[in-house]
């Protein structure tokens, strides 16, 4: 699972020969710890570490790059002992528990430095815990609902942007045959999901902030509101049956085939739909539909980060290796449909043509004036997300066990954030 | 000179004691280890249950509190609940694998030609990795491809979802454990009836002991160590019951498959988790109820080594 490549020096300076020498000559040893286990990104991030360390002839670099789930738990030990300078993380109420343990590295004067402050600066908030900022992000995706176009044109149905539409849209697709929305609740979070949109559109994004930092209690009216709009879909059988079984990959196959007309997913699911045979003219993508006129549209965009570990031992490389992965050229070339195809964080970069990127990209930077979440399991608390998430998942099942499943919620809050 | 010439008389210490000492210096090694890795972390577990701690930062100590959070899950039919009463189901189900066992290996105790590889076949579900039964029991239970819909389509009935409907996900995962557990108890009883004493079998027949008879008064008594054994591991295979859930379910639709042992690793060490405190407390209790087993074989072995 661990793999490990070096890149000696001595090797590359050859290689680079004729590159500008660098000002600040940067030496020693830096290691980077990764989570991005899956071949593209692995790739993708093992070739933007080597133009780095070309750049940086006197650097020893060494790379690891762990499974993404085992780094969730073994973050906790590398970051007490044997600390690399560098590693990948989330954002936002993720990253609490290592700032609250002063774990990560205050990184505020990087964010006070022109090159950052003015170009990073939609993202400054999802870094920010006390007024400081803890590390930078790399990438994020748009949210949104991936559907099957070729369905909808034989249904005669249109992109829907209000809740009626919506509801008269998935009417004609259960009349059809077809589910509406194909889903895997497995693993919660894909339940999370449909939970922010349906309470960012029903409540609006300040609301669902201060649901996620525990302010409101589950049993608010309003929250109960959410639930009912999110029951009339499950009522009208909208979602594919059995997706408590399936994870997300799995429910992927029912979209595919053709017996389910929609997925609300990340980007991350064009990849896997395209390699599965759909092409570009019979996949599309919309943004959740409004269902409360009176709230702005909200989104979420999960980014993902860089952090320095507080007893990393070559800060200062670690430093210029942040400043490296934000640069508006480096943002462009990670982030392009060949690498990981997503979108970048630096304003100066450019935005892959790839339909899917633009239409996220358009949407987060001029359609979402409410605000950018991350995503539930990573603004709220751990503990809450994952009781809540066992709660929505319940709900898809059992929409009429709602009372019970919101004071079960409502227990967790008074418990979870009382201290 | 004189000194060292006078020193023989005398017997060292180590000398005069070493008839009590040697037992206890063969034992240290063992001893010790096992009050590093077994004896000392029970106790620090009992300690760690009475503080609430993250696993990173300072831990605090809150007395009872995470066992008063444990009674009011139980109070409220929560989480805690849930595993406690599917321990129990795990712990009642399980011990079916005994009489499947003894019943496949009465089967197989015979000598026809090739019964080495039937053996062998049956015995192959316990040789391969709980993880891949999971996954194999998984794609069974699957309730879109699954075999065992096509099977209950046969018969006209069906669709059912066994690992997403809480009524029934706990029986499905234990029938899932049961298949490498009857194999281990087979081949328990397997090696138990080559020690069966053919005399004794002989003397029950000319008195006209036959089946049933012959089975529960003749054979069933010499397998006794046997039965120990499969009952023990038995037992302690359904109080660990971890690794299918995690395969098959994660504790899921909605934890309604939890057992304790799976529900202590999703609070202190799962993506989610990280309340060491409280997981250490759910510990304490799995170790309570280990504590009553472990104490009765215990005790019936003293009992047993006294009667010989």
């Amino acid at each position: 699972m661990h793999s490990m490549f070096k890149r000696t020096a001595a090797a590359l300076a050859a290689s680079v020969a004729f590159a500008a020498p660098v000002a600040a000559e940067l030496t020693g040893e830096l290691r980077i710890f990764l989570d991005t286990s899956n071949p593209a990104p692995r790739a993708t991030m093992e070739a933007m570490i080597e133009r780095f360390a070309a750049e940086h002839p006197g650097l020893e670099i060494e790379t690891t790059v762990i499974d993404r789930e085992a780094y969730k738990t073994q973050i906790r030990n590398f970051l007490t002992a044997d600390t690399p300078d560098v590693a990948t993380w989330y954002a936002a109420n993720r990253m609490k528990p290592y700032v609250e343990a002063g774990l990560f590295e205050d990184v505020s004067d990087l964010w006070a430095e022109p090159e950052i402050a003015d170009n990073l600066a939609s993202t400054k908030g999802a870094m920010t815990i006390d007024g400081k900022q803890w590390g930078v992000p790399y990438t994020y995706y748009q949210w949104g609902v991936y559907y099957r176009k070729d369905i909808f044109d034989e249904l005669g149905l249109s992109e829907p942007t209000t809740w009626e539409e919506e509801l008269a849209n998935c009417q004609k697709i259960v009349e059809s045959g077809r589910a509406c929305y194909t889903i895997g609740t497995k693993f919660l979070w894909t339940a999370g999901g449909w939970f922010d949109y349906l309470n960012m559109r029903t409540n609006g994004y300040d609301f669902h902030n201060q649901l996620a930092n525990g302010e409101i209690s589950w049993e608010d009216d309003r929250v109960k509101q959410t639930f009912a709009n999110w029951k009339q879909l499950i009522d009208m059988g909208a979602f594919i049956d059995n997706h408590q079984t399936y994870s997300w990959q799995e429910a992927l196959p029912f979209m595919v085939n053709g017996e389910a007309a929609a997925y609300l997913m990340g980007n991350f699911a064009v990849a896997p739909l395209r390699e599965a045979g759909l092409t570009d003219d019979q996949l599309d993508f919309y943004q959740f539909v409004a269902i409360n006129p009176d709230v702005e549209l909200a989104e979420d965009a999960p980014t993902d980060t860089f952090h320095i570990p507080a007893n990393a031992s070559n800060k200062e490389a670690a430093r210029e290796f942040l400043r490296f992965v934000v640069s508006a050229d480096e943002q462009t070339e990670i982030n392009n449909g060949a690498n990981l195809g997503q979108l970048p964080v630096n304003a100066q970069s450019s935005v892959d043509d790839d339909k899917f990127l633009q239409q996220g990209f358009t949407m987060l930077s001029s359609n979402s004036p409410g605000g950018v979440a991350q995503f539930w399991d990573r603004d709220a608390p751990a503990e809450m997300a994952k009781v809540s998430m066992e709660g929505f998942q319940e709900f898809m099942v059992k929409p009429d066990n709602v009372d019970r499943i919101l004071a079960k919620l409502e227990r967790a809050r008074e418990r979870i954030y009382e201290n | 000179m004189t000194i060292a010439a006078d020193a023989p008389e005398q017997e060292s210490w180590f000398h005069r004691n070493q008839q009590r000492i040697a037992p206890w210096l063969f034992l240290a090694p063992g001893l010790l280890f096992f009050m590093v890795y077994v004896i000392i972390p029970v106790f620090q577990s009992f300690n760690l249950s009475l503080y609430e701690w993250d696993g990173l930062g300072a831990a605090e100590y809150v007395g009872a509190r995470n066992y008063e959070d444990l009674y009011w899950e139980w109070v409220d039919r929560d989480a805690f609940y849930i595993s406690l009463k599917n321990n129990l189901i795990w712990l009642i189900l399980y011990l079916a694998a005994i009489p499947a066992g003894l019943f496949i290996a009465l089967f197989l105790n015979q000598t026809v030609w090739g019964i080495r590889l039937y053996k062998s076949l049956f015995f192959f579900p316990f040789v391969i990795s709980q993880v891949v039964v999971g996954l194999v029991f998984t794609w069974f239970y699957d309730p879109t491809f699954g075999l065992l819909n096509e099977l209950l389509g046969l018969f006209g009935l069906g669709p059912l979802n066994v690992l997403g409907d809480e009524r029934f996900v706990t029986y499905g995962i234990i029938f899932a454990g049961l298949w490498p557990q009857t194999a281990y108890c087979m081949i328990l009883y397997l090696t138990g009836l080559n020690a069966v004493d053919p005399e004794q079998i002989e003397a029950g027949r000319l008195d006209g002991a036959k089946g049933a008879r012959m089975l529960w008064h003749i054979i069933l008594p010499q397998l006794r160590p046997a039965t120990f054994i499969a009952f023990v591991v038995t037992i302690i295979g359904a109080l660990r019951s971890f690794d299918l859930i995690s395969i098959m379910t994660q504790g899921g639709p909605f934890g309604s498959s939890r057992v304790l042992a799976y529900y202590m690793f999703e609070v202190a060490l799962s993506e989610y988790g990280f309340r060491m405190g409280y997981g250490a407390a759910i510990a304490v209790i799995l170790f309570l109820i280990m504590l009553c087993f472990i104490a009765y074989f215990l005790w019936s072995m003293y009992r047993e080594e006294r009667g010989h």
